[in-house]
């Protein structure tokens, strides 16, 4: 499809105002007369609050004190259920879990206050680890610690296994991550029995904030309004927070009367909002003697923490995505999101799939030795192709060409003879090096039924100067929302990029578009961007003031005579969920997601075996993401998803002490700087034929997926260690290798 | 602020205007900053000296405006990312990051640009070393720092003309 601006590098909608630093975060607000709040949390992972107690010499009466009794409506944080407190309300279930909420103007004094609030607590038995909460060691959630269990069943696994010529088992982990945008959390809020509750603040689903609101302070939808400012990085970590730290402010400014701003200090941050859910994956496989996968058994496990939050639907993607781009007649994949006292985990970019991926890409160059294949044959030989079906029975209608992204991503990194120079040259070296890849998949959009039940609109209008103003609750923080939208409508009504606006995410003047999450704003959003732009130019054609071939100036003659002679010129366009897809959500099959994006990435580490420090020197990375709508903009998305991935791979290691976590600084959480990450050679193979504007589908998850295995499988190829778990640190690194000489 | 000790007066140099203003003496100057002179593009990321989200050059040389105490800016030249462009007209820098995708959230991008600005002041012509080294104190969570080295190589050509 030939196209203007799609598929063009044009500036970001708002790049000057981010380098000039004009661009307003909400920290960078500020309200007269307004006070600053604080989180007071439990000292405690699990027991009955006893008493609160306002000690110390603090001038009390001068502080807003909230508690859960405050609460005008239901005290929880309504998101998939209605498990989780705004406020603990008896007991608490975790060390995190926020019990009081202090506003004053003298942040000073306020930092004084909170920790001269004592909260006495009966101690119950906790839990932290996913063994425990299986084994029910104790019960913290429902009746058996299970948030959620699915079962995808394919073909017979059972039949399999007396006739391979091979089994290989294997168990595989990987850590909680800690999402570390740069700008940490916060909200301000006005709020009022008069006037209702208004919030501002850095989120990444403002209609996620609204329901929770409505619910909580239980006021009609229309007296609660959120708005999204600037956001300085999101990564799932501002998808689903936000709802708690807006209930908080605007409790506080219900109580006070006054505008309430809280802001999160790094530490809060990293230790009390969501993280990436830690995951223990086994796998069983039967494979012939000629490297034909016969069976896949898969027992996918997350830990969901205190609070159900989005575990089910984390639950749903990593199961989904945990066979890989395989054809394979006999998989059965059991998934369960358990809980521990640890602070719920939450979204994190990947939302699932960097767990089992790394287990399955980990698993298959197991396989593969095992069976006496290089690792990259082993794949070629069970590659899915159009026609062939997922796991979850799900027949690929798409174009699939995994061989050739492999041929590319190996030609880019010369990975063939790398792999052997490496093998000839590590032994007796002290500094080893080690080249190895992943090859992976990501659904895009929600799964299954999700985006039918989500229903998102968006809504378009035009102004007498003609100009397009875009009007979505999708977000912008940094992946570029507000620049495809432009593009997407300036290549529909044949305008310059320069003509269209994006109205700021306001709950009060944007439609739900739904969440700006799992790779779905380009190909499910940016399609009805389109179809909203499309009917502007239909209802201009439709009423003979417009012809085909305009150009700007007629268009907005046109738009003016329009909007004199009927009023405003807009349009509202409700998703459209496809016919042909069609998910069954009972027997976990059928059509998962409407496209897929495919890629293979290559991986070259060195490590030095005398401290076991490892770095990665190259990285190349070949995908298959249908059109691309902004190359600068997507190659971006694919560094920094890779950098994250390194991060997750090597180095970002969260320490744990009952449920807490101890080194929630920069300090000493360690995310790849300048220094750490290499060239990373970004490669599209545009096939267009996702089902978004000019064929686009889905990229911003996609590269966290595979970063960690492939450097993983180089460290492997490098060192000959049987490595299982991430982050692999230089201490799990050296212990591995021990064991393996012991 | 810790009572005890006053509030001192201090006067320096921002964006080469003359300023003065009160604070307590341990008083961090990116408060000063965002608070008492509203300059809000300098950003809070960790205000441990981690991140460089808050990085100002204060008389020439590059500080994590979190760690730096009120007192000891009395008589500097602070640099501030609203003092980079001229007017209405970008540093070579600041446009380079828009052409080259040098900004994704913009949250790092004010720490990130003076931090190269500073860099090409002292090395013109950068090597890949120059300026993975130069921008190692500036964290960035969403480019993987690729589009980042790209904008400053972009700009070197560029940026003498603005120095």
């Amino acid at each position: 499809m030939e196209t203007r601006v799609i598929g063009k590098s044009v500036p970001r909608k708002e790049g000057r105002e981010k380098v000039t630093g004009r661009a307003r975060y909400v920290d960078d607000l500020a309200f007269p007369g307004m006070l600053h709040g604080v989180t007071v949390r439990g000292p405690t992972a699990r027991g009955r609050i006893r008493g609160i107690f306002f000690e110390g010499d603090i001038p009390w009466k001068e502080i807003t004190i909230v508690t859960a009794k405050d609460i005008p409506g239901n005290n929880c944080i309504l998101l998939l259920i209605e498990d989780q407190p705004c406020l603990a309300d008896g007991l608490v279930n975790h060390k995190e879990e926020p019990v009081v909420l202090l506003a004053h103007q003298d942040a000073y004094l306020l930092g004084e206050a909170r920790r001269a609030v004592r909260i006495e607590i009966e101690p119950l038995p906790a839990i932290f680890t996913i063994e425990d909460s299986l084994a029910r060691k104790e019960i913290i959630w429902g009746e058996d610690n299970t948030f959620k269990s699915v079962r995808v069943e394919k073909g017979d696994v059972e039949s399999a296994w007396s006739v391979a010529d091979c089994i290989v088992e294997g168990e595989y982990e990987t850590g909680a991550q800690e999402q570390l945008y740069i700008e940490p959390q916060g909200m301000i809020a006005r709020a009022s029995p008069a006037d209702g509750v208004t919030v501002w603040g850095s989120l990444q689903c403002p209609h996620y904030v609204h329901k929770a609101l409505v619910s909580l302070f239980g006021l009609p939808k229309d007296r609660i309004r959120v708005v999204q400012t600037e956001t300085g990085g999101g990564f799932g970590g501002k998808e689903e927070y936000p709802s708690m730290i807006a209930a908080h402010a605007a409790l506080l400014a219900w109580k006070s009367g006054r505008p309430v701003k809280i802001i999160y200090d790094r530490a809060e941050d990293m230790a009390a909002t969501t993280k990436r859910h830690p995951s223990k994956t086994r796998h069983r496989t039967a494979v012939s003697s000629d490297g034909k996968l016969l069976a896949m058994d898969i027992d996918f496990t997350i830990d969901g923490g205190a609070y159900e939050t989005l575990s089910p639907v984390v639950l749903s993607r990593g199961t989904i995505h945990a066979a890989g781009p395989y054809d394979c007649p006999n998989v059965r994949i059991r998934g369960r999101a358990v809980a521990t006292n640890a602070p719920p985990h939450g979204a994190f970019r990947g939302f699932g799939a960097p767990q089992s991926v790394f287990a399955l890409e980990r698993h298959l160059d197991r396989v593969a030795a095992a069976v006496g294949l290089a690792p990259d044959e082993l794949r070629r030989r069970n590659f899915i192709r159009e026609g062939q079906t997922l796991a979850v029975n799900q027949v690929v209608h798409e174009r699939v060409e995994m061989g050739r992204l492999m041929d590319q991503a190996f030609e880019a990194s010369d990975y063939h003879v790398k792999r052997k120079q490496y093998s000839t040259e590590n032994p007796g070296a002290a500094i080893k090096k080690g080249i190895g890849f992943a090859c992976f998949l990501h659904g895009a959009g929600f799964t299954g039924s999700g985006e039918e039940y989500l229903a998102s609109e968006v809504a378009a209008e035009a102004t007498v100067e003609g100009r397009v103003r875009i009007r979505a609750g999708s977000t912008e923080m940094g992946q570029g929302t507000n620049t495809i939208f432009s593009q997407i409508a300036a290549e529909t009504l044949g305008l310059d990029y320069e003509k269209i606006d994006i109205a700021q995410p306001d709950t009060a003047n944007v439609p739900n578009s739904g969440p700006t999450v799992a790779s779905r704003t380009s190909m499910i959003v940016g399609k009805l961007v389109e179809s909203a732009a499309r009917e502007i130019q239909t209802k201009l054609f439709q009423s003979g003031l417009l012809e085909q071939g305009y150009d700007a100036a007629t268009f907005a003659k046109a738009c003016g005579e329009y909007i004199g002679r009927f009023g405003a010129l807009e349009s509202l366009i409700k998703y459209q969920h496809p016919a042909e897809l069609h998910w069954n959500d009972e027997r976990y099959e059928g059509d998962a997601y409407g496209a897929y994006a495919w890629a293979v990435y290559v991986a070259e580490v060195s490590v030095d075996t005398r401290t076991a420090e490892m770095r990665v020197e190259n990285f190349t990375a070949v995908q298959e993401v249908g059109r691309v709508i902004h190359p600068v903009l997507a190659a971006g998305q694919i560094e920094g998803g890779i950098a994250q991935g390194i991060g997750l791979a090597l180095y970002e290691n969260i320490v744990w002490h009952e449920g807490r976590m101890v080194n929630a600084q920069m300090t000493n959480y360690i995310m790849p700087t300048s220094m750490d990450v290499p060239r990373i050679r970004v490669f599209f193979d545009e096939i267009a034929q996702g089902r978004g504007p000019a064929g686009a589908k889905g990229i911003g998850e996609l590269p966290l997926d595979g970063t960690a295995p492939a450097i993983a499988n180089a460290v492997a190829h490098a060192t000959g260690a049987d490595i299982r778990r991430i982050p692999l640190t230089p201490e799990l690194l050296m212990e591995t290798l021990e064991k393996a000489h012991a | 602020m810790p009572e005890g000790s006053g509030k001192i007066q201090v006067r320096c140099t921002v964006n080469n205007k003359a300023v003065t203003f009160e604070a307590y003496p341990m008083a961090r100057l990116l408060d000063a900053l965002r608070e008492e002179l509203r300059l809000t593009g300098t950003k809070e990321g960790c205000g441990e000296g981690e991140c460089g989200a808050c990085t100002v050059e204060m008389d020439g040389a590059l500080v994590n405006s979190c760690l730096v105490p009120a007192a000891q800016v009395e008589a500097t030249k602070i640099l501030t990312i609203e003092g980079v462009a001229s007017g209405e007209r970008l540093h070579a820098v600041q446009q380079a990051f828009i052409t080259n995708g040098g900004a994704q959230c913009g949250i790092c991008t004010p720490g990130m640009i003076l931090a190269a600005v500073n860099l090409l002041r002292r090395f013109p012509e950068p090597t890949e070393v120059q300026i993975r080294e130069g921008l190692s104190g500036n964290l960035c969570r969403c480019t993987g720092y690729t589009k980042i080295f790209e904008s400053v190589v972009a700009a070197c050509g560029e940026s003498e003309r603005d120095a």
